[in-house]
Parts: structure tokens; sequence; C-alpha cells
């Protein structure tokens, strides 16, 4: 790892004054679950680190659940400090964002969800094994292409159209979270703003952009998700129960009213580079009942517009299974299948 | 300027600092009476923020309840700065990044991997290291099942398996043994010691911890 200089700011506004205005010279430490990672392959080589850990503001580092009274409009907040075993077990938040909680609860192993935060987890690094690799100079690091879009690209994207580079965003909480319609507050030099989590991530093929659309002397404070009585769910397919990444995901959420549901959401996980709002199986599900056939064309609508890689066509199918399962178990069906 | 850090070997912050730090800049203006405080407070802006390194700085830890001192480069990780400066070698240094669990150490209670984080970042928390684990000629009760139903191997995993298991219990001691295998799920064994380590957590847990 390269040596730096280590800053301890105890406000957001102290530490959004030591950031630079481009990408690479400085880096934000959260929890350090990606950053040590990338330091130690000298993906990332910043000369100052600063630390986000001794901040002790109230919004930046706590979960607040407002009381939920009738024809009120709620929003509940989640600091970016928050650590993510925090979230998955918060009492509250399961009982409304189930697909959030159960999310978390499945990243990594306990020990990563005991350090990694939420602000991390939605500005992680890709996982792409030439991205990682220092020795391969790949079109996020200045090279002229992508490795992975005909090399070993198992667990790369199969929504590949229009990306000259096929990682898949790592995050497995932002389907999640963009499936409820949250939003994320940041604060930079001229004050703060707030990003719909929809409009927070975007497809990288340069060096001097990231996987969402910060500047670099942004930082996440809080992610606001509002309250609007949507069943929920979030369901991954995994290769192992614990440590690796989903192989495909789907987060879903709608409003179930007089048996129909409405405001149907349905985002992908870890098959684009960014999270894949599955806009054909939206309009499938829109205004029906969920039964198990509906849940299923849905799962084929949404690999519309799917063109996998050479190694990665299985993920079409685990697309299908997870939409149906998700929108099954958002609809309160009891699963036929081992969980 | 005001340092906004606490200083090397100080772990923790200091009141003072948390004011000016968290925005309570009028709290610290009536509580310190200093100018610089005032300046701060009516300009809002931020404080100056001191940096560490990059050469080595003290770094104090408590680990095991004892304060250790070391000097140490802030890219030092909580496991290097045990195991090569303070000479505690109870966590293992295997993957070195963060997927094996071998460096497995109680910070406040919750297991983390020693390797994914920085020394300085553990500063005024409580560490733990399987050291703890025997005192007074009195080995705790998890590594000791481990020993009684030969629970490893080659060893190497072992020392973070057993800080997992301790801080699940320390969490909850009436722990089922399957929530104690899902503590247990960001360790890896490569010698596949898993049967033998349920046999071990099992009869813990018959004992309530
Ligand atoms: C073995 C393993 C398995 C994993 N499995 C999963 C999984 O299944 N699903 C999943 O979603 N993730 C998974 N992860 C990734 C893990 O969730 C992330 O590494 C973690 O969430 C990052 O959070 P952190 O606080 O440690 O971030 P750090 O490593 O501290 O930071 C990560 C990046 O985010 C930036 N950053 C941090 N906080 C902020 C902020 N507030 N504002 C702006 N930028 C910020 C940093 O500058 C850095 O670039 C896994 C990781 C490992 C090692
Ligand atoms: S050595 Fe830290 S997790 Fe493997
Ligand atoms: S006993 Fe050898 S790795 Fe577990």
């Amino acid at each position: 790892m390269k040596n730096f200089t280590y800053y301890r700011p105890l406000s957001l506004e102290a530490a959004v004054a030591l950031l630079d205005n481009r990408w690479g010279t400085t880096e934000l430490l959260a929890g350090g679950t990606d950053l040590l990672d990338l330091q130690k392959e000298y993906i990332a080589q910043p000369d100052k680190v600063v630390s986000l850990t001794f901040i002790q503001d109230p919004v930046f580092t706590r979960i607040e659940v407002p009381q939920i009274l009738p024809g009120t409009k709620p929003t509940v907040s989640i600091g970016a400090a928050v650590k993510i075993a925090d979230i998955a077990e918060h009492a509250e938040l399961k009982n409304l964002f189930p697909a959030l909680t159960d999310a978390a609860a499945q990243v990594g192993g306990p020990q990563i969800r005991n350090m990694g935060t939420l602000g991390g987890n939605l500005c992680q690094r890709n996982r792409c094994w030439y991205f990682r690799d220092e020795h391969v100079l790949c079109l996020l690091k200045g090279g002229r292409r992508c490795f992975a879009s005909d090399g070993e690209n198992r667990y790369h994207a199969i929504f590949t159209k229009g990306h000259p580079c096929v990682i898949v965003h790592p995050s497995t909480l932002a389907p999640a979270l963009i499936a409820l319609g949250a939003s994320v507050e940041v604060v930079g030099p001229s004050g703060k703003r707030t990003i719909e989590l929809n409009k927070f991530f975007q497809a990288p093929t340069k060096p001097d952009q990231r996987e969402h659309v910060l500047a670099p002397n942004e930082i996440v404070v809080r992610v606001l998700i509002p309250v609007e009585g949507l069943r929920n769910a979030s369901y991954e397919v995994r290769h192992k129960q614990s440590y690796d990444w989903p192989l495909a995901q789907a987060a879903v959420a709608f409003r179930l009213s007089g048996g129909k549901a409405t405001n149907v959401r349905i985002v992908l996980g870890h098959v684009a580079p960014i999270p894949h709002v599955a806009t054909e199986a939206q309009k499938v599900v829109e205004g029906q009942t969920i039964t198990r056939e509906l849940a299923e064309q849905a799962g084929e609508a949404a690999t519309v517009g799917a063109a996998p890689l050479s190694q990665n066509a299985y993920k079409v199918h685990l697309v299908k299974v997870a939409v149906k399962r998700a929108l099954l178990l958002a609809s309160g069906a009891q699963p036929d299948w081992a969980i | 300027m005001s340092e906004t850090h606490p200083p090397p070997g100080k772990p923790g912050i200091s009141r003072r600092q948390f004011l000016t730090g968290t925005g309570l800049g009028a709290a610290a203006t009536t509580l310190l009476q200093t100018s610089e405080a005032r300046t701060q407070a009516s300009k809002v802006q931020a404080p100056k923020t001191v940096g560490f390194g990059p050469n080595a700085v003290a770094c104090e830890l408590v680990v095991n309840g004892a304060r250790i001192s070391v000097q140490i480069e802030p890219r030092v990780t909580l496991l290097d700065c045990l195991r090569h400066y303070m000479d505690i070698t109870g966590p293992k240094r295997v993957c070195d990044r963060g997927t094996c669990g071998a460096c497995t150490v109680l910070l406040d209670g919750r297991p983390i991997y020693a390797c994914t984080m920085l020394a300085l970042e553990a500063q005024g928390k409580k560490i733990e290291t399987p050291e703890s684990l025997y005192q007074d000629g009195q080995l705790h009760r998890v590594p000791a099942a481990f020993a009684q139903y030969d629970a490893q191997q080659c060893g190497f995993c072992t020392p973070g398996f057993v800080m997992a298991m301790k801080g699940c219990f320390d969490r909850n001691p009436n722990a089922t043994p399957d929530e104690v295998e899902q503590c247990l799920a960001g360790n890896i064994c490569r010698c596949g010691t898993y049967q033998q380590m349920r046999d071990a957590l099992r009869s813990l847990c018959k004992k309530g911890g």
C-alpha cells in the first residue's frame, strides 16, 4: 500500500474542506472494506486519506424512523456512516423495508457487515478482476479496452448494450433502495443537495469516472426512504450462502390495493453496470393480481434486452427466477423453494 | 487554526474537539470563551484539520485492557500493528483481504477483520484478541471446547473462529447452534474442521455459552 497522510475531521464540513476536486489524490475512508483492498492492490493510491469514522453528526451516524401516522408522508433517514449490520438488525426497518434489511443481512459475512457502512456500500468500486488487477490496464484505468467483454466474464453484465465496460454494480443495497424510491443527501463545497438514487449511479468508461455521479469533493450524508406502505422484497441467487456477491438479484416494491399491484418497481442487481430497472417486467405486473404465472411472466419480461457475454448466459435464467421469487415473497406467498 | 484530531497517542475525542467538530460552534463559544472558537462560530467555517503522517506517528491502542503505544505509519493495518509492532500474534494473517476471517478480533465487542482496518481507525476502541482468552492459567470456555472436540488441524483459522464464536456468545449467551453458525459465516477453515467445530459449539450451547 502506498503511504499517505491520514486526516481525522470531526465534522462533514471539515471533511469536505479536505477533498480535492479531482479523483485519485484523496479518498474518503469509512469502513475500509473496499478502500483498503484497492490500496493494497495499488488500484487506489491516494496521497490523503480522509477518515469519516470520528464524525459524530447524528444525521450521518443514526437511523431515524419517524412516527408513522395515517395521512402523513414520513421519511426514514439512514446516515451514511451506519453499519450494514445495524441496518440488517433494525426492527422497525425490518418491518417497513424487508427488501433492504434482507439484502443487508446477506452482504459479505458478519465481519464485513460490522465494518462496512451504507455510504461505502453505495460508493464502493466495482469488483471486476481485470479492474482489480494492478497489472491490467483496462478502460477504467486509462487503457484502450475492456478485457472482460471477450475475456473471463462469467460474473459480468448481461445487459451490455451501449456499455464499453461490462462491470456489474457491486451493491446489493442499491437495487432495494431504488425499488423503495430512496434518495441520497450529499454535501459538497457549496452545501447540500439531494439526488434520487435511481439517478445516482452511472456506468463508468474512463479513469476520471466512478460508478456514481458524485463530484470528487462530495460526501454522502444520508439516505432518505419515503414510507409509502409498499410491499417489498429482495431475492438473491447466490453461489455460496455467505462471503460472495450474488450472481443475480431482484428487488421489488409495489402498492397492493384490492388485490392488485400498482406503482410497481422491479430493479435488478449484479447484471448491469448500474442497478437495472426492469421496465418491461414492471408493465407486466402493473395493475394485476400477483399469481405464480404472472410472476413467471414478469421474470421473462425482465430479461428483455439482455445481451449476455461468452460465459454468462446462465444469468438470464437467474434473473427470471429472482424476479419471480421476489414478487412472490413481496405478495406474501409461501415460498416453495428452500431459503 | 485548531487541531481537530485527537493528538497521537491520546485515543478518543475531547469535549472541546467534539463541540467544534460537530457544528455546535455556538455552544463551544459560550463554554470556552476563546477568540478562536468565536471566530469559527461567526464564520460558520469548518476548522482546519491537521493530518497524521505520512511518517510514523504515535498510536495508542487499548488491547485486552492494556494501553499500548507504538510508532506506526498511517498505512499500517490493525492486524500488522498487533502482530508486528505489539507482538500480539493471536490474530493470523492469511488472505489480508477481508475474505477468510483468520485475523478476526473483537472491536467494542463486535467481530471485525483486523487486516481490513487501519490501526489508527481503532483508536479509542476496545480491542480483544485471542490472547485475552487465557488468563491466570484459565482457558476461556470457547477455546477449551475447541481443544476438547479436536476442532482444529493446522490451526491457522482457529483463533479467528474462536473470536467470532466468543463475540456471538457475548452478545447472546442463549444463542442456538444455528445462530452461532451464522456468526461464523465470515470465517473459512481450509482444513475442513467444520464438523468438530459444530460439536464444540453444540456443547457450548447446551451450557448456555
Ligand atoms: C468478502 C466480501 C463480500 C462482500 N459481499 C457483498 C455483497 O454481497 N453485497 C454488497 O453490497 N457488498 C458486498 N461487499 C462489499 C461491501 O459491502 C463494501 O465493501 C462495503 O459496503 C463498503 O463500505 P465501507 O464503509 O467499508 O467503505 P470504504 O471501503 O471505506 O469505502 C468504499 C468507497 O466509498 C467511498 N465512500 C465511503 N463512504 C462515503 C461517503 N459517505 N460518501 C462518499 N463516498 C464514500 C470511499 O471513498 C471508497 O471509495 C463485500 C465485500 C467483501 C470484502
Ligand atoms: S487475513 Fe483478514 S480476513 Fe483473511
Ligand atoms: S484448521 Fe487449518 S484452516 Fe482451519
